[in-house]
């Protein structure tokens, strides 16, 4: 029995008829909606390079069913950038030499946003390290993933700042 | 993958009635359950999702002083409530030192309770198992057992359950409050895991179409927040299941113990009470030689099922270790590394 459902993905309405209830998030994001940039590492939660922001939480888009999520806001990396502007997490990923393959760099990026969101680990780079715990990379970035992530928090707490000012 | 129907229930009842067919499961995140169908493991005919069942997702502290936790409060939601990191902080640290950020995300509380085994065997559809596949036999007795059970194991199985979570909520005396056909019922968690015995393929209590609803804190589990610590050693830094991990929560005044509360992880089927330890401890200075006897007397029944006999030894010196940082009271602020036993801080003594 087709099962249809919608999501918001980067802002967008996306409506899906799904044949098959088999469909993970990951598998819809890649072969439905066409945004390749949500990676499929090991399929089974373990490497997190499928990490996406699921109603502003990061999860696992690997072990999440579609169907589950039906009515879910769904923020990738393609939706990070805003008007041709890097996000900060990006540049300073860039800045600090945060990959090299670059096949986990999406779900690095996407895990640090919801780190950073989520607020506990503050500029403390162990509580950093254990925050991003759920993210490999193989080739070994992870000194400059590290430093990317300590610095684009201190850009966004700057430009929250600004914002405060202007209002 | 199986190919499964897909049923999304609007209230518990309908839940329970599309539960209580056969080959059905109940998804919640499904961290777990979709790990194991995609693997084969678990081949569920209808998943029958409650992530949106109205009333299961709230944390409420209850007129008695206790605390009742929907079944479908997610992992990392109940770590960071400050009403329940306040009052049962080893619980908070034992949610915090498992899986990773996104799956704590996910992840909710009763299926945490539901997760299955790490067992390879159990996890590799092809290699025979008694608790996937009851009568097939058990490849782990001569196969890589080193992190198999040295408590409560059987010659039918020789797995162990993974939690972090349940650890400290056995040693709380926390109540399992499930829904089924034939209504409502309280199960205390330390009977809602069964050994495995003869029949290694029912993991828990629960029967056909019975739901998780909520877990609850009776309130003496509010009494040990001065002095409660969780301590898990794994095979590498974080992002991994527990070897061996120890619940430690102590009542201490004028120097002298007044009550302990202890558990063990990673050793058997369920998460293993030590309550003649527990004993041990009442009325005695909070001292490594009290804690080293007690620590002997929480593995006396504990045998190897295979190359695991260090597991024993291990178990012994993570309970010890575990009441010394119990005793030095619950650091002010969570570890960076929660339950590690390398926070220079506020992790393991030397001379543990």
């Amino acid at each position: 029995m087709p099962l249809s459902i919608s999501l918001v993905v980067n802002g967008v309405r996306k409506d899906v008829v799904l044949e098959d209830p088999r469909v993970t998030l990951l598998d819809l994001l890649r072969e439905r909606v066409g945004l390749t940039g949500t990676k499929k590492g090991c399929d089974r939660g373990q490497c997190g390079a499928c990490t996406v922001l699921v109603d502003g939480r990061r999860i696992n888009a690997c072990l999440a069913l579609a169907v589950s999520l039906d009515g879910a806001d769904v923020l990738t990396i393609e939706g990070l950038a805003k008007g041709g502007q890097l996000d900060p997490v990006q540049a300073a990923f860039i800045a600090h030499d945060g990959f090299q393959c670059g096949f986990c760099t999406p779900g690095q990026i996407m895990s640090a946003v919801g780190l950073i969101r989520e607020g506990e680990a503050g500029d403390d780079p162990e509580r950093i390290r254990e925050g991003m715990s759920g993210n490999l990379c193989r080739c070994g970035a992870y000194v400059g993933i590290i430093e990317a992530v300590r610095d684009a928090r201190k850009q966004l707490a700057i430009s929250a700042n600004e914002d405060r000012r202007v209002a | 993958m199986n190919l499964f129907d897909y049923v999304r229930p609007a209230s518990v009842a309908e839940a329970v009635a599309a539960g209580s067919q056969p080959g059905a499961a109940y998804l919640a995140a499904g961290t777990n359950l979709l790990d194991l169908m995609k693997g084969g493991a678990l081949r569920p005919g209808r998943l029958v999702d409650v992530t949106r069942l109205p009333g299961l997702d709230r944390i409420e502290t209850l007129a008695d002083g206790g605390m009742r936790i929907g079944a479908m409060v997610r992992n990392a939601d109940l770590a960071r409530d400050p009403a329940f990191a306040a009052a049962y902080p080893a619980v908070a640290e034992a949610l915090l030192s498992g899986a990773s950020p996104q799956l704590r995300n996910a992840a909710t509380v009763g299926g945490n309770l539901m997760q299955h085994t790490r067992c390879a065997y159990f996890h590799d559809a092809a290699s025979a198992c008694n608790r996937r596949d009851p009568g097939a036999g058990c490849d782990a007795r001569g196969g890589e057992n080193r992190n198999h059970a040295v408590l409560g194991w059987s010659d039918a199985c020789i797995a162990t359950h993974p939690s972090d979570f349940c650890v400290p909520l056995v040693a709380l005396d926390a109540v399992v409050e499930i829904e089924g056909p034939d209504g409502r019922r309280d199960v205390a968690l330390e009977d809602f895991h069964r050994l495995p015995g003869t029949t290694p393929e029912r993991e828990t209590v629960l029967r056909a179409g019975e739901l998780i609803t909520a877990l609850r804190l009776p309130p003496e589990a509010g009494g040990f927040r001065t002095h409660a610590r969780y301590l898990k050693l794994r095979e590498r830094t974080s992002f991994a299941f527990a070897i061996v991990s120890a619940a430690a929560m102590l009542r201490i005044e004028g120097g002298t113990i007044q009550s302990a509360r202890l558990a063990l992880g990673g050793v058997a089927a369920k998460p293993w009470r030590a309550k003649a330890a527990e004993e041990l401890l009442i009325g005695a200075a909070p001292t490594v030689e009290s804690f080293a006897t007690a620590a002997e007397a929480a593995l006396t029944e504990a045998m190897p099922s295979g190359d695991n006999a260090y597991k024993i030894e291990l178990a012994k010196r993570v309970l010890k270790c575990a009441l010394l940082l119990a005793a030095d009271g619950t650091p002010r602020r969570m570890p960076a590394l929660p339950a590690s036993v390398f926070n220079f801080d506020t992790g393991c003594h030397s001379h543990a």
